[in-house]
């Protein structure tokens, strides 16, 4: 089953916490905010977006299914 | 190049106008002249009839989406079903591209195809909620002869689900699904996060059906005429009319009713090769008038250009106009209407605008330009709606059609002749919260 990892661009607030914790999916653009790989999460790395999503103070990350 | 269903400009001729009245109509036809001219409403008496009729018909959505109908109207269905919803429908006619004027015409000149086409589509769906969105400033008189119309149903007994009348504020995103639904539930006008989608989840959390309303009108033909007569102009993988607005180096609007697949030099008159064309508004693309005359209006060919059918918007730029002052004044007005929720979209439009003033004004500074491709790549799909992508496919199609222009301008020349801006662009824009309710 592929997961996508998307960002709630509306509740995003630029804090940066998700590319500290997700360098290999997530880059901040020159303001702050995520740029996402729109790629299905690669298995490997699924324990890892799990945390950024739950470490996002915003709660603005989501992991969606198919 | 697209087969079109119609060989002869003659066989068009007789199928069309469809939605516009023909030559012997009246302005503004009223109820009687409409049920002479195409016959009562035919209601099915059953939910999820009319979709099977769409299906074969090939109707897409005419608000610049493109999105098949029959898929909108069963998505709607199921929603409603599973999740034990009563489901709502509205007529979008907010039309906030401030360069089409189409839905507004249709409006004046033929609302009770609308109107049949919302209550057609509320039957199909099971809604108990119907509503007419409209834009508020360009209500001049559309909104009397819309209440009017409503009267003359009313009193005829015509309509099962009564209709409401609601006004969009005159904001360039107040016409997408989401920032509607919003605001018809309470809100500003501004967009949601997708998802849920408003077919899913919308209006007070119910499954809704946004339709544009040109899209109403064909369907309300489609239930009279049958699938087979809607597939009698167009091409075969995009049939029917649509309605266009063509602005010619004059500048004023025309409203004209075309089958897809039209020739766009049948659209554009006397334009030359050196001059430019914009297809689909201020979200749309630019391009060499050499290259547009080569094409038809579907997005089979247009796709082919990088650009899309959209909202049925064509202009040509005159000779005596710069592409790159027009340009900025457009973007300049997308970064006022951006509603600044999301941070790209906040941050990048402003610096975009601010970045092709610059190149089209006196001396550029040598970063701007690259500064101003770097921004449009990074909005793109970055916010929650498409503003942003639609502001940076507009501005590389800037970029890449007037390039000639830039270089003009640095050595300090420009193709403008007059100071008269060309594009329509509204004066006022948000100021306060209290604009975008």
């Amino acid at each position: 089953m592929s997961e996508k990892l998307v960002v709630n661009p509306i509740d995003c607030e630029g804090h940066g916490v998700c590319a500290e914790l997700l360098p290999e999916m997530i880059t901040l653009d020159e303001w702050g905010y995520p740029v996402i790989d729109s790629r299905p999460v690669p298995p490997g790395l699924v324990r890892h977006v799990r945390t950024a999503v739950s470490g996002c103070p915003a709660l603005a990350l989501r992991l969606l299914r198919g | 190049m697209t087969a079109v269903a119609s060989h002869t400009a003659d066989a068009v001729a007789q199928e069309l106008p469809r939605l516009l009245p023909g030559a012997d109509g009246r302005q503004g036809q009223d109820l009687r002249g409409h049920f002479s001219r195409h016959g009562r409403l035919p209601y099915r008496d059953q939910p999820g009839a009319l979709i099977g009729d769409l299906e074969a018909a090939g109707l897409t959505g005419r608000g610049g989406a493109a999105f098949p109908v029959h898929r909108k109207l069963s998505a709607v269905f199921e929603a409603a079903r599973k999740r034990r919803r009563v489901p709502a429908v509205v007529a979008n006619g907010a039309e906030s591209e401030p360069a089409s004027d189409k839905d507004a015409t249709l409006l004046w000149l033929a609302p009770h195809l609308v109107f049949d086409g919302l209550q057609l589509v509320a039957e199909a769906v099971g809604a108990d909620t119907a509503v007419l969105y409209t834009h508020a400033d360009r209500a001049r008189d559309v909104g009397r002869r819309l209440r009017q119309a409503i009267a003359e149903r009313e009193s005829a007994g015509v309509d099962r689900v009564p209709v409401e009348l609601a006004e969009a504020p005159p904001r360039f995103l107040a016409g997408s699904e989401t920032a509607l639904v919003n605001h018809l539930g309470g809100g500003p006008a501004i967009p949601t996060f997708i998802p849920p989608r408003v077919t899913e989840r919308g209006l007070n959390g119910a499954p809704t059906l946004v339709q544009n309303v040109e899209t109403l009108a064909h369907l309300a033909l489609i239930a009279r005429y049958g699938p087979r007569w809607f597939r009698a102009v167009g091409t075969r993988d995009e049939p029917g009319s649509m309605l266009a607005t063509i602005r010619r180096s004059d500048g004023h609007p025309r409203i004209t009713e075309v089958p897809l697949g039209i020739p766009l030099r049948e659209l554009l008159g006397d334009v030359r090769p050196e001059q430019a064309v914009l297809l689909g508004g201020y979200h749309g693309m630019w391009l060499p008038a050499a290259q547009a005359l080569r094409l038809t209006m579907d997005n089979r060919s247009l796709e082919q250009a990088g650009a899309r059918v959209g909202a049925g918007i064509v202009i040509a730029l005159p000779a005596d106009r710069c592409g790159l002052v027009e340009t900025a004044q457009a973007v300049r007005y997308l970064a006022m209407e951006s509603a600044g929720q999301c941070g790209p979209c906040l941050n990048g439009l402003p610096r975009m605008a601010a970045a092709l003033a610059e190149l089209a004004g006196g001396r550029p500074r040598p970063q701007t330009r690259a500064n101003l491709e770097r921004w449009a790549g990074s909005v793109a799909g970055r916010g929650a709606c498409h503003h942003p992508d639609g502001a940076a496919r507009f501005v590389q199609s800037a970029l890449a059609t007037f390039g000639h222009e830039v270089e003009r301008h640095l050595r300090g020349r420009c193709s403008a002749m007059t100071p008269k801006p060309f594009l329509p662009i509204p004066r006022h824009t948000a100021q306060s919260e209290e604009d975008w309710t």
